[in-house]
């Protein structure tokens, strides 16, 4: 503690300040006839135009931790890093016109997590719960991350010692933070994205011209990178991809595309949006978002060239690479840049943190709270449960890091995208048709998730040494299907995500059709297909926080 | 229940202009662009291509939007008007 970074901390404080004083002011903002309705508390009611919602969904999306955990990827492994790129240029376009589906049938039936849709398109409370479970699962441990993000800037403005009082300035940023989400619900991140993104742009314009003008050019950054890469063993590594590892950054892309809006804080931002047309703009502005974080992330090269090292956690003992920008914006900038730069960073993991806990706690009060403790709650009492369970989850959230290895929260990470993945059939399938039956869903959840699971166990990183849970890239080698090897000896890596959401599908549609011949009964359908076309504007649409 | 819905079908509402939407899926055809040069700004292709995609990304999405914008009426003709469809007493 004894060497703090003043002039940054200063900075970083103000600037702390100010988003507070927002997240308090934003209850009023817009603000309906009530807060005790979930429309308004969990939605910011329902009538974001485009601009809040490119604010909000950027501010959701490219977070913190992205920020600071791309660039650290591409650092340490090079081109396979990159994939956050190809992520992000798939997401929109992958889900363009089944958002819009969702939008429509959500706004209509007044549904406000995935989970909800799932409910009234089967009337199966276990395929919701099971949706809904998923979801609070692979939310968690994101929050978390969050923090580590949080953490990452704290510690490199000197605030690095071991302990709880290490952890002490991240507790008490939470703690404010939690206090005003819970007063003003979503309505408090829209109106700090603002200011998040603003900072983030200023910040990440500067650093790419800036920088590689400093750097001696882009060929001198790159050629850094690839001399640091040449001489390490692994083979992994490189500025371009090799062959072992081009399946698995396509998988990579293409696996996270789909998971990203299947997350209920991704839906969260999305619901809260006015119309479809907000949505189809946003579809088209949100990429800006996606050069950002591209340039951001060479900037992991940029700190080879600097010679920029990790600080060394003293929590753990383990030098931390998410410190690389960080640390990076504090040997090359004036104090003061580097100060903005934090505040950046550090309000950029504010963000998504409170719509991530807004979602959780949707899931929570509509479809475990509703559906099995309290079947009869009045929209104020959901409201209220909503509200205290956005606290719990905070809190646990903030447990995993100051009582768990923060590496934990990393590993749930990971686990994180590939059991998401498996609500895929239930939510985006069924946003289309009907022909996967509830039997199936459930049986290839199941299937996904346990298969997903056991593989993720299996694969170790030699490079820190661990057996399990080192990574999502599994060698076509050990693919092994009751004792058939498809792929036996090849050394080409897919990403586990894929494999199981493979195994999903077919499960479900197998057991649809065996299901199907049996004549099980599918659940009721309580949507109808004008639902899926429903717009802002249209005549008898349902009103923003009805009573049930 | 099963033949009910079956007949309900999905209420699938398709433009032309969606097919754009498959275009910027050519980025996962990693090989195309996996080599150093030709470099710009002394960036490998690798990268700068992969910059390149998210503006092909963008133009597809923005000319469906511009395409399909307030396009309410793309629905079959035999339907009734959305206004009507909204009504659920009026359905079946």
């Amino acid at each position: 503690m004894t060497d703090l970074q003043w002039p940054e901390l200063i900075i970083f404080s103000t600037l702390f300040l100010l988003v507070t004083v927002l997240g308090f002011v934003a209850a009023r903002w817009k603000a309906g006839d009530t807060l005790d309705h979930l429309d308004e508390w969990g939605l910011g009611g329902r009538k974001f135009g485009s601009w809040i919602t490119w604010f909000l969904i950027g501010g959701d999306l490219y977070t913190a931790y992205t920020f600071v955990a791309v660039p650290a990827l591409l650092f340490g492994a090079g081109a396979m890093g990159f994939f956050a790129l190809p992520y992000t240029i798939l997401a929109y376009p992958l889900v363009f016109l089944p958002l819009l589906r969702l939008w429509s049938v959500s706004r209509a039936r007044g549904y406000v997590t995935p989970a909800d849709f799932v409910r009234g398109r089967y009337g199966s409370p276990l395929l919701a719960t099971l949706i809904a479970v998923t979801g609070i699962v692979a939310t968690m441990p994101y929050i978390a991350l969050q923090l580590v993000g949080l953490e990452a800037v704290l510690r490199t403005m000197g605030f690095n010692a071991g302990g709880f009082l290490g952890h002490l300035p991240l507790l008490i940023a939470f703690i404010i933070l939690a206090v005003y989400t819970y007063q003003s619900g979503l309505r408090a991140p829209a109106l700090i994205a603002f200011v998040k993104d603003l900072l983030v742009y200023i910040v990440i314009i500067v650093a790419v011209i800036y920088l590689p003008i400093k750097l001696g050019g882009w060929d001198s950054i790159f050629g850094a990178a690839q001399e640091k890469f040449a001489a390490t063993d692994a083979e992994s590594d490189g500025i371009l991809l090799n062959g072992n590892n081009q399946l698995q950054y396509a998988t990579l892309a293409l696996g996270s595309a789909l998971a990203l809006f299947l997350y209920p804080h991704s839906v969260t931002g999305v619901l809260a949006s006015r119309g479809r047309n907000v949505l189809k703009r946003n579809m088209s502005a949100l990429p800006a978002y996606s050069l950002l974080l591209g340039l951001l992330a060479l900037l992991g090269f940029a700190a080879i060239a600097a010679g920029t090292e990790a600080i060394t956690n003293q929590a753990t003992g383990n030098p931390d690479t998410n410190t690389i920008v960080p640390k990076l914006f504090d040997d090359q900038f004036p104090s003061w840049f580097a100060g903005i730069a934090f505040a950046a960073i550090g309000i950029g993991a504010l963000v998504p943190a409170a719509i991530m806990s807004i979602a959780a706690a949707n899931l929570w009060t509509r479809n475990i709270y509703k559906e099995f403790i309290k079947r009869d709650a009045t929209p104020k009492e959901e409201a209220r449960q909503a509200k205290l369970s956005s606290l719990i989850v905070k809190f646990g959230a903030v447990a995993c890091i100051l009582f768990l290895d923060p590496q934990f929260s990393i590993d749930l990470q990971l686990i994180g995208g590939v059991i998401i993945l498996q609500t895929l059939p239930a939510v985006a399938i069924a946003l289309y048709t009907r022909w996967l039956h509830r039997w199936g869903l459930v049986a290839g959840w199941i299937i996904g998730m346990g298969w997903g699971m056991t593989l993720l166990y299996g694969i170790p990183n030699p490079a820190t040494g661990r057996e399990h849970f080192g990574g999502a890239a599994l060698a076509l080698d050990k693919l092994n299907i009751f004792g058939w090897q498809p792929f036996a000896g090849s050394t080409v890596q897919i990403y586990v995500g894929i494999v199981a959401l493979l195994a999903n599908l077919l499960v479900a549609a197998v057991v649809s059709v065996i299901a199907r011949q049996l004549k099980v009964s599918n659940g009721t359908d309580t949507t109808v297909d004008a639902d899926y076309h429903v717009d802002e504007g249209d005549e008898d649409l349902r009103p923003v926080a009805a009573p049930h | 229940m099963a033949a009910q819905s079956g007949a309900k079908g999905s209420g699938l509402r398709f433009s032309p202009w969606n097919l754009l939407l498959i275009i910027p899926f050519w980025i996962l055809l990693t090989p195309l662009y996996n080599r150093v040069e030709p470099t710009l700004f002394g960036m490998p292709f690798f990268y700068w291509f992969q910059f390149v995609g998210i503006a092909v990304g963008v133009t597809c999405t923005t000319l469906v939007y511009f395409g399909t914008k307030n396009r309410r009426g793309s629905a079959p003709r035999t339907e009734p008007t959305d206004v009507d469809d909204l009504d659920e007493g009026s359905l079946r």
